[in-house]
């Protein structure tokens, strides 16, 4: 998966990185000296920005935090819970194999709320469910205990 | 002078002081409700003030004159900061035909314009100096103030501008020992001096930058400041001695600082630069005499219009051969226009010399001028039709 990037140094300013997308269009970011950076996407002649913004030290550091995020994160109402939907990767020990196989509940403390299908929640699935690679498995719970979680689905838990 | 009139010459002098930075504070609110770059509004500022103008100014007279001088040392150490010297070198190798054309273009336009009007030869290589260069303090910001950073014209605009202040480093001792009317062989000794000091301090910069930053490297900002502040002085200080230009001799010591060394001075140095930067536009426009620009004005505007032409052919070839499409083009035409603080700073090194009387009042008028034209024009480009063929 590599991705066309082309930088171009700003003397006196800082570096500029521009971004091939697979749908056709290019982004930059400039990484100014000042910590600043910009964030733009290019017009359709592809010299010129067409729409973009400035963000700060911090700004940037969450945006990348969360473009990087490799799951889904909801904000939930109860506090120090969290819900995240965590994927069964193609490779993963537990593909076409039974949720209650996992022991996800008794090992991590977190509960599966939901099976993601190809678009279709499955609610309330029960020990005998059957997972399939690439389902995204709706897990409530602690931090630390959706990374658990995360980690008995790709097989990496110990 | 007895305590009493010491006295009143400190309360005279402080009273005029702040009111100066005061105004100057409005003065910045000002320019940036409006969207227009400060400088024209700073020199305003001095127009209005100073001989002739609204308020005469008596005791600060000498302090600004002197705070003037250490503000062209300060906004020229922190170009050099601002570039690094393998960016000057990649510049000057990847430029260099383009640098040539901008001289060509925008320098003989003055030059010939001064012969005209029988201003002699002096006085036409600063007009040609004062033509010749756009400001980089005014395009960098309005390129980092318009979201223009990540576009594929603006490395050849920062370029031309980084050929330009290279190129200052080497016409400014010209000048410097033209003005003080030595004979050719003074002259020459000068402009072999610049060559060779610029020459070193570019090679001595990227083989031993650490040597020379650590003269000035401190755990704290408060010594590194007084260390780089100091050592700016000091250079600039002998480069006068060698009449190669204090100027020239802040903007090598800039350069030759490198690294995280060079961040940290550029930003403890910043408020200080614009403080005096602030005052010595000021000073230029309090030498100018208001009731002189009328007389000048129908010159300025024909400099103006012929040279804002030369520099957008420049700039739209620049780009053009960078392989920017046609609005890119045009957008890094418009966008070199502006000339700004070089050409105020020959301006002001030619008018102590004792010059052509009328430079200081053109070059006031010029530099305002093509200021407010290239922020009129700034963003005519967007308006223009994309080129049909799309790039796959």
């Amino acid at each position: 998966m590599s991705v066309d990037i082309t930088s171009r140094v700003l003397p006196g300013i800082g570096v500029c990185h521009e971004l091939a997308l697979h749908e056709g269009r290019h982004i930059g970011i400039v990484i100014r000296r000042t910590g600043q950076r910009d964030f733009v996407v290019y017009d359709e002649e592809g010299d010129g920005a067409a729409a973009g913004v400035t963000l700060t030290a911090d700004e940037a550091i969450a945006v990348a935090e969360v473009l990087a995020a490799p799951r889904v994160v909801f904000p939930s109402p109860v506090e120090g819970l969290i819900v995240e939907q965590l994927p069964v990767p193609a490779d993963s020990p537990f593909a076409r194999r039974s949720l209650g196989d996992t022991h996800a509940r008794t090992r991590t403390g977190a509960s599966i709320v939901a099976v993601l299908r190809q678009g279709t929640a499955l609610p309330s699935p029960t020990p005998e469910f059957v997972l399939h690679a690439n389902d995204l498995v709706v897990t409530v719970g602690t931090r630390a205990a959706i990374d658990q979680v995360a980690r008995i689905l790709d097989g990496s838990a110990e | 002078m007895n305590a009493g009139h010491g006295a009143t010459n400190v309360a005279v002098l402080l009273i005029e002081l702040g009111a100066i930075l005061f105004a100057l504070g409005l003065l910045g609110r000002l320019a940036r409700r409006v969207r227009i770059p400060v400088i024209p509004l700073y020199l305003l500022g001095g127009l209005a003030f100073g001989q002739g103008g609204v308020l005469e100014l008596s005791a600060s007279e000498e302090f600004v004159r002197i705070a003037a001088d250490i503000g062209v040392i300060l906004l020229l150490v922190m170009l050099g900061l601002e570039y690094s010297a393998s960016e000057l070198r990649a510049s000057l190798r990847t430029q260099a035909p383009i640098g040539v054309l901008d001289g060509l273009l925008n320098a003989v336009p003055g030059v010939l314009i001064a012969l005209i009007a029988g201003w002699g030869g002096v006085a036409a290589v600063a007009l040609g100096g004062i033509t010749w260069v756009s400001s980089s303090g005014v395009i960098a910001k309005m390129l980092g103030d318009s979201g223009r950073l990540a576009n594929h014209e603006t490395p050849t605009i920062l370029g031309v501008l980084v050929i330009e202040d290279v190129a200052m480093a080497l016409y400014l001792p010209l000048l410097t020992a033209l003005l003080a009317g030595g004979g050719a062989g003074k002259v020459v000794l000068a402009v072999v001096i610049a060559v060779a000091a610029v020459g070193s301090v570019i090679v001595v910069a990227t083989r031993f930058g650490r040597h020379v930053t650590q003269l000035v490297a401190a755990q704290d900002n408060e010594s590194l400041l007084l260390g780089v502040l100091g050592l700016t002085l000091l250079v600039a200080g002998l480069a006068e001695r060698l009449h190669v230009s204090a100027a020239v001799g802040a903007f090598l010591v800039g350069i030759a600082v490198s690294g995280s060394v060079a961040e940290t001075a550029a930003e403890v140095l910043a408020p200080l630069r614009d403080v005096f930067a602030a005052v010595f536009f000021v000073a230029f426009g309090l030498s100018t005499n208001p009731h002189t620009l009328p007389a000048v004005l129908p010159l300025a505007l024909l400099l103006a219009a012929l040279t804002a032409g030369t520099k957008m052919v420049t700039g739209y070839l620049a780009a053009r051969r960078a392989g920017v499409r046609r609005r890119g083009r045009w957008r890094a035409a418009v966008t070199l226009v502006p000339r700004g603080e070089f050409s105020v700073v020959v301006a002001a090194l030619a008018v102590s010399a004792g010059a052509e009387t009328k430079l200081g009042p053109t070059a006031a008028c010029y530099v305002l001028i093509t200021i407010l034209l290239g922020a009129a024009a700034y963003r005519w480009p967007d308006h223009l039709q994309p080129e049909q063929t799309a790039t796959p």
